[in-house]
């Protein structure tokens, strides 16, 4: 019906395909998409659709169940306001819609079963820069029928209030120092991990360039090679860019290290303005850490309506 | 050979430092060695011209096990000859219409504009790399005296097929998108189609021709202006 301002079909991401220049995508807050399929019980990856700042409103045309996790957009069911992180079953006809963000700016839409697009190289997570997954490569688009089964028969299944993430605007992201960080002379690491940046206006699913301190490096550019998921790359005006899910595969800046998904998730909630610091970590803090989100991630004990 | 830590998940292996056909093959070699040796733990390789990096799953393995059969694996490979590569002929029409920078180039390097076309068309490439967008083939290398930096304000909009020069480096933008690239012609081959198969017409290994059509022609394989 109404599309919202970005609306992607997304699932866990398309992998495996760097070696001919396609980027991941995937969605950009992975705790809230992974929690609202694991509450619509889906299969991890099903796709749902990522709805950054809101303003989607969407028409059953079957009997399902449904589910909104991540950013604190207001979900509304023929009018009347719902509870987000909560299973809500729905009739062919009912009216759905996502207002505006207050606070982050990325949720999660899932149906059960998941939605059914086809997947392209893999997957159909859409990434608008490719023209790849998704319903013709593109974000939704007034019109846009998604097809989805009747799933009507299943548990309405909630996540306790007191378990729910909140959303603030700042994110603390943990780093591993790597790629070209000997390049980076040890006053400026300082500055680096010592300085508070704001996201700029220049912030999407590829990227999000941050502003403050600028950081010099001792070498202004490198033969191009591989950019992992949150690779910080400093161009030659020391502003730092975060790469994200759409990043570039390759590229020749310099990078000071990477940080932590569970932390870029966190700042890919942030809109322009919200602040950011650094703090460094080891590859095996990075690991533990990884190891402690995912077991609570399933652990995340779930609730069943009882009407 | 170096090693290290790029990401919570990945791993960088940089094998040399130059532009080189014989360090491409060794990329490419270790690549091969390295898919064997980590099966279903590896999530995703980015080969490049001097280095791979390597993406695995930190679930099922962690970074001392991939090191360690890295290590191993690339410890076992003998020296790679660059092999002969598949040559690919691409037409380009040369023009100012289409390549907005041709003239501007060959003004600053002193050469009149079909010198520049004689120098581009004139020299083989190899594809070196393929990444920054789907289809984007890194070619090298481009003659010494047509080599250019990249505009100080990258276009917002470059034409799919548009034929460029940055540094050393040659390409076609597969798809419309911003760029900073020299634009000096247009080639009307698709260099990315999702739908075909292959999806790309060149691999990396490849050898590349360019070959300098008119405008009639560009136009009746398919190219726009």
């Amino acid at each position: 019906m109404q599309p919202g301002l970005m609306s992607l079909l997304q699932d866990g991401g398309r992998f495996g395909q760097q070696r001919i220049g396609l980027t991941t995508g995937g969605p950009l807050d992975p705790e809230a998409f992974a929690l609202c399929n694991r509450l619509l019980g889906n299969a991890p990856g099903a796709t749902a659709i990522e709805v950054s700042f809101g303003g989607l409103v969407l028409k059953a045309t079957v009997d399902t169940r449904l589910c909104v996790t991540g950013a604190e957009l207001p979900l509304r069911i023929n009018g009347v306001e719902q509870d987000r992180w909560r299973v809500h079953a729905v009739k062919s006809g009912d009216e759905i819609a996502l207002d505006f963000a207050t606070a982050g700016c990325r949720a999660y839409l899932g149906v059960a079963g998941g939605f059914n697009v086809a997947p392209q190289f893999g997957s159909s997570s859409t990434v608008v820069r490719e023209h790849i997954g998704g319903l013709a490569g593109d974000k939704l688009q007034p019109g846009d029928e998604l097809p989805c089964a009747a799933g009507s028969d299943g548990p309405l299944l909630f996540l306790p209030e007191n378990l729910r993430p909140g959303y603030s605007d700042h994110a603390l992201l943990r780093v591993i120092p790597g790629y070209q960080q000997e390049h980076f002379p040890a006053l400026q690491k300082r500055r680096f991990f010592n300085s508070e940046y704001n996201v700029s206006e220049r912030c999407d699913r590829m990227g999000y360039r941050l502003e403050g301190a600028a950081i010099e490096c001792d070498i202004g550019g490198i033969l191009s090679e591989g950019i992992c998921f949150g690779a910080i790359q400093i161009p030659a005006d020391g502003q730092p860019i975060v790469l994200l899910n759409d990043r570039q595969t390759i590229g020749g800046y310099p990078k000071i290290g990477a940080a932590l998904s569970l932390d870029v998730a966190r700042l890919a909630q942030l809109t322009p303005g919200a602040t950011v610091r650094f703090e460094a970590i080891s590859p095996e803090d990075a690991h533990n850490a990884l190891h402690l989100a995912r077991q609570r991630l399933y652990s995340l004990p779930l609730a069943e309506s009882s009407i | 050979m170096r090693l290290s830590q790029a990401g919570e998940a990945a791993l960088m292996l940089y094998l040399g430092t130059e532009t080189s056909p014989a360090l491409s093959a060794r990329v490419q070699a270790a690549a091969r060695a390295v898919e064997a040796a980590l099966g279903s733990d590896l999530v995703d390789l980015v080969p490049s011209y001097a280095s791979l990096l390597i993406i695995y799953n930190p679930l099922t393995t962690d970074h001392f096990s991939v090191g360690e059969r890295v290590r191993n694996a690339v410890a076992g490979l003998g020296d790679s000859e660059a092999g002969e590569g598949r040559e690919v002929r691409l037409p380009v029409y040369y023009h100012p219409e289409a390549g907005a920078d041709l003239e501007s180039l060959a003004e600053r390097a002193g050469l009149s504009v079909d010198d520049v076309i004689a120098l581009h068309s004139g020299t083989e490439y190899r594809v070196y790399a393929i990444g920054f967008a789907p289809g984007f083939a890194y070619l090298g290398q481009v003659d010494e005296r047509i080599a250019a930096p990249r505009l100080a304000t990258p276009r917002q909009r470059v034409p799919r097929g548009a034929v460029a020069i940055a540094d050393r480096q040659t390409a076609i933008y597969p798809a419309v998108s911003p760029g900073g690239w020299n634009l000096i012609g247009r080639c009307p081959v698709r260099m990315f189609d999702p739908a075909a198969t292959p999806t790309m017409p060149v691999s990396v290994g490849d050898r590349v021709r360019f070959e300098a059509i008119d405008r009639a022609r560009y136009l009746a394989l398919g190219g726009e202006l």
